[in-house]
């Protein structure tokens, strides 16, 4: 039988830690395109765009992220469409981080208070305009820190693409355990990278939230 | 010649009608008192004039424009008709001098040099001229209430609406701003005011309106309305028997 230093069983888990890496940038960049895309569906359109957002949000927050996998994965299979597992990963926590970021912006918009529009409508602005440079940028300082404190959850939630079969960080400490038989070492590895990922992020969105309130208030 | 037409306006918020058929009319550099009780509808008068609340009958007319709840109509109108709020809404994320340069750049489109030069002489004119790069939170209320009176008057409106403007201020903090305010009436910009400093509206205002239940129940010049109010609502208003 082979044996596996804690050095080989580290090395592999890393290179499957890249794609659990690309995969969050993936969520999160595409996440946060079509999230900014609701957003001004929810609050800048019609009653049709509001209701289309507001059910999608719904939809995402209401049911488990892995059930979205599944259907991703299977429901295109139906169609007779062969969708690749890093495609159905990629797509289903695109949509899914989508849904959860308009929801963390739409409260960050909507916490601007009224006198804010209403001063910026008093002065002339239409509202293209009070959004660009009133709005928006005050609601800036909100949205950021449970932004990249949101993007944890994305990191964590790639985890679960391992079951639909895409291969990275989790999926990597299963296959290494099968040719290790060491769960205890290999998991705890994995732990800890994911960690090591992770903990910055959170650390950040702290410190942010920290340095934006104190700004808010004196500059 | 009527600078402000206001003819048989009416409001409703769902089932109240707050405003019940007013009729005033403001002449170029008058200085107008409203006054009444709590809930009697003169923020919504006010708001009704600058746009900010659609009306439900009866007509606006400023300069002879008439008040339409489109967007270009709308903006016409805001260029002529200023408006000071209770709680300042100065916004936060910009000093004092980017207040006062921002609608100018973003809606006249005046160059950001000449809007920059109207901005520190309309601080000037305040009295903030120092306090150019000063952030909202790091003025006292009376001090951000006049950065919003200079924001308002760098867009050269024809007439101002304040909306008790000195409300939410301590009071050591009034009287620096209602000294503002009574130099602009000096100078004659026509103001439309909402306010509680009864002895400011004796001593500067051209007239007095007495709101009451969303109709003018008793206009007048102020020596008459505060001297000898001849309804029974105005005189229990004013503590007088
Ligand atoms: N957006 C709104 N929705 C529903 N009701 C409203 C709204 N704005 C005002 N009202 C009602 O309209 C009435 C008049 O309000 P308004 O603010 O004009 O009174 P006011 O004379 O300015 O009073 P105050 O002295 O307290 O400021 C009140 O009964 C108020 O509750
Ligand atoms: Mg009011």
């Amino acid at each position: 039988m082979i044996e596996f230093t804690i050095w080989d069983i580290l090395r592999n888990l890393l290179l499957a830690a890249r794609w659990t890496v690309v995969l969050s940038l993936v969520s999160f960049l595409g996440g946060g395109i079509v999230g900014a895309l609701l957003l001004f569906l929810r609050i800048g359109g019609n009653r049709l765009s509001t209701a289309f957002t507001k059910y999608y949000v719904e939809f995402f927050q209401g049911t488990p992220l892995l059930m979205q996998l599944f259907l991703a994965f299977f429901g295109l299979g139906l169609f007779g469409i062969n969708v690749p597992a890093w495609l159905a990963a990629g797509i289903a926590l695109i949509l899914w981080t989508a849904a959860f970021l308009t929801e963390i912006w739409r409260g960050s918009v909507e916490s601007v208070v009224r006198g804010q529009w209403e001063a910026s409508a008093s002065l002339g602005m239409g509202y293209v305009q009070q959004m660009r440079y009133v709005i928006l940028p005050q609601a800036l300082t909100v949205a950021i820190p449970p932004t990249v404190g949101f993007s944890v959850q994305v990191v964590k939630g790639t985890a679960l693409t391992s079951i639909i079969g895409f291969v990275e960080l989790s999926k990597a400490g299963t296959v290494v355990t099968n040719a290790t038989f060491q769960p205890f070492t290999v998991y705890g590895l994995v732990a800890l990278i994911y960690f090591a990922l992770c903990w910055p992020l959170s650390k950040s969105s702290q410190i942010l939230e920290r340095k934006l309130n104190v700004a808010h208030r004196n500059h | 010649m009527s600078l402000i037409e206001i003819t048989d306006v009416r409001k409703s918020f769902g089932q109240t009608e707050v405003l019940k058929g007013i009729d005033l009319d403001v002449k170029p550099g008058e200085v107008i008192a409203v006054i009444g009780k709590s809930g009697s509808g003169k923020s919504t008068l006010l708001r009704c004039i600058n746009g900010l609340e659609t009306i439900d009958g009866g007509s606006i007319s400023v300069a002879g424009a008439q008040l339409l709840p489109d967007e270009a109509h709308l903006k016409a109108l805001r260029l002529k008709v200023g408006m000071i709020f209770q709680q300042f809404n100065l916004f936060p994320h910009l000093t004092a001098g980017g207040n006062v340069i921002l609608s100018q750049t973003v809606v006249k489109k005046t160059p950001k040099r000449e809007a920059e030069a109207m901005a520190r002489k309309m601080l000037e004119r305040v009295g903030l001229a120092e306090k150019f790069d000063a952030y909202p939170d790091e003025l006292s209320g009376g001090q951000q209430q006049r950065v919003a009176i200079a924001r308002a008057l760098a867009m050269q409106p024809i007439a101002l609406l304040c909306d008790e403007v000195t409300s939410a201020l301590d009071p050591e903090l009034v009287a620096e701003v209602l000294a503002v305010v009574r130099e602009l009436a000096a100078e004659g910009m026509t103001l439309l005011m909402v306010t509680h400093e009864m002895k400011f509206a004796r001593d500067v205002c051209s007239r007095v309106v007495f709101m009451h239940q969303g109709r003018v129940h008793e206009i007048g010049r102020p020596e008459e309305v505060f001297a000898r109010p001849k309804t029974p609502e105005l005189r229990q208003f004013l503590g007088v028997q």
